[in-house]
């Protein structure tokens, strides 16, 4: 549309910009802000026993690396708080999670010069694929808590990949590990319709935006 | 590389009264591409100053033309939800782009049985599956399961009712949460185990399950499904929080 469309009597309500708490902008394009944590998913929330849980490593590394619960949770971790926003169109603003970052992740693997993209596969099913930059120097963790208490199933407990600066469909629930790839290969959502790199500050919601 | 979803104008031919918190809205949308059942749509509201809103809304009819039909629930303090129910008029015109998802859809080609689980306005894409069923003479086994909280909330149970008496192998069962109406037969109750093992029983074990609500349902009916031993990838659910303004 060449023309910016006006709908008829549409005010909507806002903060003034640079009004005290005024935090339009960290809300990406299109998005409007929540306070409650809105669950997606698009079947069963699976309800992995930790006993048989595991995180895994693989692909394109000089060995594959897999910890258990006990040995995952041995890992160096720390608290980030994010702001998320999911495509559905809700942001929440400072989420505070805890978990191990990716970079920690991959100190302990020797990549394979080819290696260039991620899919982070979960149980259920479900894939997403990342390039390997948009997960390193601190952008993607596997996170285990939620607002101090252990990561609910129905919000992808026992763990879920966070990639803050991305759609929330590329942070898996219930992740159980990264694929190593040398080329890119379209996940769960990215094969149905949504956009491939989903980065919401440039508003990539769907194929071709 | 795939071209984006444009944006386009639809405007807005026929507004209906469902319940007293949910309205109905059809739009005539040139160059609309065509959808199937259980998608839906975003719709941006944009002020005078340029200041703008968007929304998705699963879409509530069958492919037909240039004619698309949502259904909104207005939200207590909702921007979207209270400016579509306070303001909208016939002949407006709304900027919209779709349609938008490819997984919690259901064409009658996809066949059955088919098991139909919704709570609230959870029943909205499932009406587009039931309005497609019908359009295009399916005889599908099929079954909906219908939570609301009183019978004046039940969206579309008029319509429902003209469905279910159809004999199409179409049965539409109701739980009333709340409240019952005197005499009331239906299920008086929050969706449970026991109620969905009743309901799903006569579709036997080949059946494929679409599930759409608020959270709470939406976990229950998909984890007794999945006890039951149904397959997740027959369980495709889609989900309405309280956010949905």
């Amino acid at each position: 549309m060449t023309e910016r469309f006006v709908t008829r009597g549409f005010v909507g309500r806002r903060t003034q910009p640079g009004q005290e708490g005024d935090v339009s902008s960290r809300v990406p394009p299109g998005q409007y802000l929540t306070t409650d944590f809105p669950v997606l998913s698009a079947g069963p929330t699976p309800h992995a026993p930790l006993d048989r849980w595991s995180f895994s490593i693989e692909g394109l590394v000089a060995s594959p690396k897999t910890w258990r619960w006990d040995e995952f949770q041995a890992l160096p971790a720390r608290d980030w708080t994010v702001d998320i926003s999911c495509v559905t169109k809700w942001t929440k603003l400072d989420m505070r999670w805890r978990g191990v970052s990716v970079d920690t992740l991959l100190e302990s693997i020797e990549l394979r010069p080819e290696a260039a993209f991620v899919i982070a596969y979960s149980d259920g099913g479900y894939t997403t694929n990342l390039p390997i930059g948009d997960v390193l120097n601190g952008q993607a963790f596997v996170a285990y808590e939620y607002d101090g208490r252990p990561l609910s199933p129905e919000h992808g407990g026992p763990a879920r990949l966070v990639v803050p600066a991305r759609y929330f469909w590329k942070s898996a629930k219930w992740v159980r590990g990264l694929r190593i790839q040398a080329t890119d290969e379209p996940g769960f959502w990215e094969s149905l319709g949504y956009h491939n790199r989903g980065d919401q500050w440039l508003e990539e919601r769907y194929s071709g935006d | 590389m795939v071209s984006a979803i444009a944006w386009r104008l639809g405007t807005v031919t026929d507004i209906t009264d469902e319940t007293t918190t949910v309205r109905s809205f059809r739009l005539d949308v040139p160059g609309w591409p065509g959808h199937r059942a259980g998608q839906h749509l975003d719709l941006r509201l944009t002020a005078e100053d340029g200041y703008s809103v968007e929304r998705s809304y699963s879409i509530a009819s069958a492919a037909d033309g240039s004619s698309v039909d949502i259904t909104v629930e207005r939200i207590p303090d909702g921007e979207v939800s209270a400016f579509l129910h306070d303001t909208v008029v016939v002949g407006d015109r709304l900027e919209l782009r779709g349609p938008i998802g490819g997984y919690f859809v259901w064409e009658p080609a996809n066949g059955g049985p088919l098991l139909l689980v919704g709570g609230g306005s959870g029943v909205v894409p499932l009406m587009a599956m039931l309005r497609d069923r019908m359009r295009q003479a399916s005889t599908v086994a099929t079954r909906l399961l219908s939570s609301s909280r009183h019978l004046e909330d039940i969206i579309y149970r008029e319509e429902l009712d003209r469905l279910a008496n159809a004999g199409d192998g179409l049965e539409v069962i109701h739980t009333l949460t709340r409240s019952q109406p005197v005499g009331w037969t239906g299920y008086a109750r929050r969706i449970d185990d026991r109620m969905l093992a009743e309901v799903a029983d006569p579709l036997g074990s080949s059946l494929r399950a679409y599930i759409c609500g608020p959270t709470a349902l939406v976990e229950t009916a998909a984890n007794a499904l999945s006890r039951l031993g149904l397959p997740p990838d027959r369980i495709r659910t889609e989900r309405f929080g309280p956010t949905g303004t």
